[in-house]
């Protein structure tokens, strides 16, 4: 049911500025007030991973996440962005403890009556297995931040693609208190590879992109409630998003507070029925109980 | 003292609560019981296989759809009823967890939300006063670990060739990173964080406590009063601190050292925080 573009569409094509094709300083960059953003723990800093060399793998100065400061709406903010070009923005040590260690500042600010702003872009596949068991601990202690957070101020989370989210980042990105994505993302928690891996090619086929996107893409994710904001690849109108989400502030329970409304949708959910995404999206669609 | 066909979490949960576990809101696979620990009563919790599971992608001790919602409703159940309490309860989350739940299904339906609900169930317990120990008896494996246990105050495990820590599966971690297992657990030996047994999780520095020389498959009265013991010590250790967060992860001898560059970037971070903001 796609309708042919007209001419208008053509022309918001064009002017809109990709947020996806940006690098991760870049993409915080975009979210901040223009000319406000200042890096944390730049590349002179040489905080890199001291386990990738250990592995013949040659470490990047800033471990694939960027710390940014600046303001968001003129209010303090912090936006840790993940770099999808380094190592599949996978969290080691040095680049799990920048996002742990950045929310942690921001809960010290909270405290002392600093209202800054946290904003976490996702790009990353869950834990850089060459560091495996720092990256499950500094996840964990990503997850007991943000959950610090939340009553303080809304955590704001971003996935735009084309990485997407997953492993123990993806249940980072389910405690945000807002989160919003491209169609262009993919959230869940077992990539397709470690699905056909774990469950066989029968349960799943990783190759089959069509089948993936319907399942745990951007705008399935957002009809069925699992993302707040579904936007379009540009950064104009992510940083709107962002804007938008931190004017509501804080207050509605999180989507994992909710339990009884989760747990009745999975009671009433059949495992012996195929999976269905557009089923899925009739019954558990917004406007239901989200 | 345990039946071969019991999980080491299902037995660990019975050895140290005197009574089997119930099944938690009707659902087999979350088990709960509580038992006196020291003067206080506890509530222990594991997450136990259930072979007729209604999800067949976590019959085998994964925490799955099911299992995820379920320890959140328990852990909040829990917090819920001490809010007018002199003293919040101890929680002892008792880790036994292959993996989290994988199949087309887990996904379609938000396995990662269940496991991210149970996690902030455990945090928000842990945040308003519950002091939280999980005691790691076997497996303490990925997403899972992080919906059950890892979310405590404090990490206790038994030194056990059963008792293993890590991110993935070594079939699926050797094809990710495209290496071959012998590759694989030959890099472990040399990269601790990259090892899946406990001594080797140990030297990471996030464990309050390692348990010697307890069976973890047939344990004696002695060994379950040793471990419970050190549970106590654990519980009295939080309450003695007063730290609600998960920072005492940073301060053993073993962290100074091996998680040196998780304290380096934290305390630059916090020199670059405000200046000239």
């Amino acid at each position: 049911m796609t309708l042919a573009p007209s001419p208008q569409d053509f022309e918001r094509f064009l002017a809109r500025k990709s947020f996806i094709e940006l690098g991760a300083a870049d993409r915080a960059a975009a979210i901040l007030d223009p000319g406000t953003a200042r890096v944390l723990l730049g590349p002179f800093d040489r905080l890199t991973s001291p386990w990738l060399p250990l592995q013949g793998i040659t470490p990047q100065s800033d471990d694939g996440v960027t710390i940014l400061r600046g303001r968001i709406d003129g209010a303090p903010a912090v936006v840790a962005s993940i770099e999808s070009r380094f190592q599949g923005g996978s969290m080691g040590e040095v680049s799990g403890a920048k996002i742990a260690g950045a929310l942690e500042l921001t809960l010290n600010d909270h405290l002392k009556g600093v209202p800054t702003r946290p904003v976490i872009l996702f790009e990353t596949g869950g834990v850089r297995l060459q560091e495996a068991n720092l990256g499950l601990a500094v996840i964990a202690e990503i997850h007991a931040a943000i959950v610090a957070l939340r009553p303080h101020t809304p955590v704001v989370g971003v996935v735009a693609g084309l990485v997407g989210c997953f492993g123990g980042m993806s249940l980072a990105a389910g405690l945000c208190s807002h989160l919003i994505a491209t169609p262009q993302a993919r959230l869940g928690m077992n990539g397709p590879e470690v699905i056909e891996q774990e469950a066989g090619v029968a349960e799943l086929d990783s190759s089959d992109r069509r089948l993936i996107w319907s399942l745990i893409g951007g705008a399935q994710r957002a009809a069925t409630g699992f993302v707040d904001t579904l936007v379009e690849d540009d950064a104009d109108a992510i940083a709107e998003a962002v804007r938008t989400a931190f004017a509501a502030g804080v207050g509605a329970p999180a989507r994992t507070e909710q339990v009884e409304t989760y747990l009745a949708r999975i009671a009433a959910y059949d495992p012996a029925q195929p999976a269905d995404p557009l089923a899925m999206r009739r019954t558990w669609g917004e406007g239901e109980a989200a | 003292m345990s039946e071969s066909n019991q999980s080491l979490g299902d037995a660990w949960l019975n050895h140290l609560a005197g009574v089997p576990g119930e099944a938690a809101f009707g659902q087999p696979s979350v088990i709960y019981a509580d038992a006196k620990l020291g003067a206080e009563t506890a509530r222990f919790i594991a997450v136990v296989p259930d072979p007729d599971a209604r999800f067949p992608r976590a019959r085998t001790g994964e925490v799955g759809l099911e299992e995820g919602w379920t320890l959140a409703r328990l852990l909040r159940e829990t917090r819920t009823a001490d809010d007018d309490a002199p003293s919040r309860r101890p929680i002892v989350a008792v880790v036994d967890v292959v993996g989290q739940a994988y199949g087309l299904r887990e996904e379609m339906l938000g396995v990662h939300l269940a496991c991210a609900a149970a996690a902030d169930a455990y945090a928000q317990a842990r945040l308003a006063g519950h002091p939280i120990v999980a005691l790691l008896v076997g497996k303490a494996m990925s997403g899972a670990f992080l919906a059950h246990g890892y979310q405590a105050n404090r990490l206790i495990a038994l030194r056990s060739p059963d008792v293993l820590v890590h991110a993935m599966g070594k079939a699926a971690a050797a094809r990710i990173t495209r290496r071959p297992i012998e590759a694989l657990e030959a890099l472990g030996e040399r990269v601790p964080p990259m090892a899946y047994d406990i001594q080797s999780y140990a030297k990471l520095g996030l464990l309050h406590q390692l348990i010697d020389g307890v069976n973890a498959d047939a344990p004696t009265a002695a060994d379950v009063e040793r471990v419970r013991g050190g549970l106590q010590a654990a519980i009295e250790d939080i309450r003695r601190q007063g730290d609600a967060d998960l920072s005492s992860r940073l301060t053993s001898p073993e962290a100074q050292h091996l998680r040196a560059a998780s304290i380096e970037a934290r305390r630059r971070l916090a020199e670059q925080w405000d200046a000239e903001v």
